[in-house]
């Protein structure tokens, strides 16, 4: 005959104190990180590209080749690149963040794929000569970076990004004498209206 | 009876293990009276930390951002500015209304004493 065993279910221990406090001190931090990368884009720095990238959008008229208009945009990546980082940063600072705790991260981990994506296929078109497809890439790709890096943000970022992404499509089909000029809505004016907005929101 | 035997060595086992952590635990749970209650419930830590990275957020914005309810992030706002830890004011934005929540100087101060006190008890037991 089988003996009969009392199975008594082991308690599950409660955490310890120094577990839970340790788990409470994580929560803050997280949440303070998402917080901050909600509103971390800066609408000032925004609002700064927007009128470098409406220059650059007038040196590029006046250019004769397409590889000097390349250029010009190009050093316009750059010096937008370097005005939203700083800009980023002086805002993390000021809410007490390091720029590649949350934010920056996020932003750089989102941008970073579209634009690789774009400088590759940037280079392929103008082997082939199918530059007139190279502005309404860029507003394209712009466009989907901001608005997957804008999911974690305000609703107004990824708002933009559709923007540049709607603009991107158009200048695809529309005449190439347009390109410049619709760089420099995107750029430009999108960059301008949308950190306004940002700005007055959600703390500069 | 082999199986008797583990298991009484586990359970001696795990007394020991529990009697020491107790121990540990008594030395910190003294500081416990003293923990504000009112930023100790998870939502309203939440909204105290996600305010305290940033000058202001809306009730919109704070709830997506805690991805609440809009029935529980008012109850919890309303509790902290009762408590006088955050300022609320409304207003129009055209003829949409706002709400706007700003940590207040005690609010901030709420929310360093709580890191400070979870740090302390952190330190009491790793020192035991």
């Amino acid at each position: 005959m089988g003996s009969i065993h009392l199975v008594i279910p082991q308690k599950e221990e409660p955490p310890a104190l120094h577990e839970r406090a340790m788990d409470n001190l994580k929560y803050i931090r997280e949440t303070m990180e998402r917080a901050t990368a909600f509103t971390g884009i800066s609408g000032w720095g925004q609002v700064a590209i927007g009128f470098t990238a409406l220059a650059s959008a007038l040196v590029s008229a006046q250019q004769k080749t397409f590889k000097a208009w390349l250029a010009v945009w190009m050093a316009e990546a750059l010096i937008a690149l370097l005005i939203a980082g700083w800009s980023i940063d002086r805002k993390a600072r000021a809410a007490k963040m390091p720029l590649l705790s949350g934010p920056g991260r996020k932003v750089a981990f989102s941008l970073s794929p579209p634009i690789f994506a774009g400088a590759i296929v940037t280079v392929v078109l103008y082997r082939a000569g199918l530059t007139s497809a190279i502005p309404g890439l860029w507003l394209l790709l712009y466009g989907t970076g901001v608005v997957t890096g804008g999911m974690f943000s305000v609703s107004v970022v990824p708002i933009m990004g559709l923007c540049f992404m709607a603009l991107g499509a158009l200048a695809f089909f529309a005449p190439a004498e347009y390109a410049n000029w619709l760089m420099a809505a995107g750029f430009g004016g999108l960059h301008i209206v949308f950190g306004v907005i940002i700005a007055r929101r959600y703390g500069g | 009876m082999v199986a008797r035997q583990s298991a009484l060595k586990d359970s001696t086992q795990r007394k020991s293990t529990t009697n020491l952590r107790d121990a540990g635990e008594a030395k910190a749970k003294h500081l416990a009276p003293s923990l504000d209650r009112l930023i100790h419930e998870r939502m309203r830590l939440g909204i105290v930390s996600a305010l305290a990275a940033n000058e202001s957020l809306t009730f919109n914005d704070l709830k997506s951002l805690m991805n609440t309810t809009d029935g529980n992030l008012s109850v919890h706002a309303r509790k902290l500015e009762d408590g006088g830890y955050i300022a609320c004011t409304k207003s129009f934005e055209g003829r949409l209304p706002k709400t706007e929540y700003k940590l207040t100087v005690s609010g901030r101060r709420a929310l360093e004493n709580y890191l400070s006190h979870m740090e302390t008890l952190i330190h009491q037991m790793r020192n035991s």
